[in-house]
């Protein structure tokens, strides 16, 4: 596990592109944390450095929006309003995935026991800091992100605790 | 994604005129809804099945239930359309449906039927953008409004500036970068205890509160045309943290107020931009009585037109639907039996790529 300071919104954004920068098609992330968590901000830098160069909206409403990145289809979903684990398969993540996608799920610490490999990303406020200041710990889940641990630690070193 | 793109050949082109009578079909989220409306402007009915009472419980609109609950309802939601229009489904000229966006399982509930429907009685069935009908909802109530116009279109899922230049020709002056307006009022309001659906919950908490109580920010009041929510949000959940016995009708009224005063900034400074002859509401947060007072107020003292359509035309329904399928019938003809439902569907713009030139 890593436990990172990201001390501004512009740092969430930053590690979020290092995260990004480590991801292939077929990975899920999940994304945990209270409303006003730095959830929106953390997507939005995701996004971008995918190469989306439109906004990445809140899909609380619509539920999954997706988004054509230069070389593979990034996939948000909220899980906010799902109450049932049935519901969420009704979403069809892991397929979502499988066609060159790269899955990245708010809300989603509900269903991360039934996921696979993943990342999870845990965001809260981070009490010793400024108002933007967020604590992020990044837990990685199953092979797929063992084999990238090393490089995923030494993209976010600068903001390790 | 987003490959709904209509093949209009002249061979298939159907004339449509002043009585051509339309069998509208709207599903895309938490509405089942049916309606006729003869020659795109006249409403013969309008049904809304409204599912509220359903999803109360749950705090938001579960996809599930919604899905399950477009079915049941969709049969009888249809018949009572036809029935209180008085008139037999052989008077049916065409049937339009909400082709996207919106949920993929509730869609599909709409297009299908809609299909369905349209081989069944020989007519053509049209494809409908959900984001243009809203633009279409206010012809509806006043086909006399003259273009270019400025959309304001606030929803759960959708905040935008939209300049309409003429039928089917649009630009995108704005959108959030983040929440909808919408969905703002609807997560602030569960954070604050105060009941589901958010708006209409925030609307009547405002009015016991002082909207200058506290001073939240407005984001992004800059040259730009684009909204932002998000950290709105997170300063009224801020707040709240740090003064928890802050009265909650303050929180309401002064969020309300940061919210409409963005909204109605942008949206006059747009007006005057392009030389509007109107400024027109659509969406469901249209429905917030701050809202279309300072519209209202706004638009008399810039002199232009000020459009609010009614709450039934405001929030999702089918007449809407059944306006924009008959403009599209007009000019594109009717869309293939092969139309599946697009959840990621944008509104067709004249110029797609000016907004993130921009």
């Amino acid at each position: 596990m890593l436990v990172l300071r990201a001390p501004d919104l512009s740092a969430t954004r930053t590690i979020a592109a290092a995260v990004a920068g480590l991801c292939r098609a077929g990975d899920m992330i999940v994304l945990a944390g209270e409303m006003g968590a730095g959830k929106t901000a953390f997507a939005g830098g995701f996004g971008r450095a995918l190469g989306v160069t439109e906004p990445i909206t809140s899909p609380t409403f619509t539920l999954v929006h997706s988004y054509d990145a230069p070389h593979l289809t990034l996939h948000h979903a909220d899980l906010y309003r799902l109450e049932r684990t049935a519901e969420v398969a009704d979403l069809a993540l892991g397929e979502l995935a499988e066609f060159d996608g790269v899955v990245l799920i708010e809300w989603g610490d509900v269903i991360a026991g039934s996921l696979g490999d993943h990342l999870e990303i845990a965001l809260r406020p981070d009490p010793e800091g400024d108002e933007g200041a967020r604590e992020i710990e990044i837990t990685g889940f199953g092979p797929q992100w063992a084999k990238r641990w090393d490089r995923l630690s030494a993209a976010v070193e600068e903001y390790r605790c | 994604m987003s490959t709904f793109v209509r093949t209009a050949h002249a061979g298939q082109r159907s004339s449509v005129g002043p009585d051509t009578l339309v069998l509208g079909i709207e599903t895309s989220c938490d509405e089942t809804a049916a309606a006729l409306v003869l020659g795109g402007t006249e409403v013969i009915s309008s049904v809304v099945s409204s599912q509220i009472d359903l999803h109360a419980d749950f705090g938001g609109v579960v996809p599930e239930i919604a899905s399950r609950a477009h079915l049941e309802s969709l049969n009888p939601v249809v018949a009572r359309a036809i029935v209180e229009a008085g008139v037999d489904e052989s008077r049916i000229d065409a049937v339009a449906a909400t082709v996207g966006p919106g949920l993929i399982g509730a869609l599909l509930v709409g297009v299908s039927a809609a299909k369905a429907f349209a081989l069944a009685w020989q007519v053509p069935f049209v494809g409908v953008n959900h984001l243009e009908a809203h633009l279409y909802s206010a012809f509806l109530e006043d086909p006399t409004l003259e273009f270019p116009l400025v959309v304001l279109l606030v929803s759960g899922g959708h905040t935008m500036l939209i300049e309409m230049q003429d039928h089917g020709r649009y630009r995108l002056l704005g959108r959030t970068i983040d929440d909808a307006a919408g969905e703002a009022f609807d997560k602030v309001a569960r954070f604050l205890d105060l009941g589901y659906p958010g708006g209409p919950a925030i609307d009547a908490a405002a009015l016991n509160g002082d909207p200058e109580a506290i001073r939240f920010p407005r984001a992004m009041m800059d040259d730009s045309y684009d909204f932002s929510f998000s950290g709105l949000k997170t300063a009224v959940v801020n707040h709240v943290r740090k003064n928890p016995d802050v009265s909650s009708a303050d929180v309401a009224a002064s969020f309300q107020a940061a919210v409409v005063d963005v909204l109605v900034t942008k949206a006059r400074r747009a007006a005057v931009a392009v030389g509007a002859k109107g400024l027109v509401l659509g969406g469901g947060v249209a429905a917030n009585s701050l809202l279309r007072e300072e519209i209202l107020g706004a638009c008399a003292t810039d002199q232009i037109r000020g459009f609010l359509p009614s709450r039934q035309m405001c929030t999702d329904n089918a007449a809407m639907i059944a306006a924009a399928g008959w403009y599209r019938l007009g000019t594109d003809g009717p869309s293939g039996l092969d139309t599946g439902a697009y959840p990621n569907l944008r509104l067709p713009l004249i110029d797609p790529d000016a907004w993130a030139r921009s």
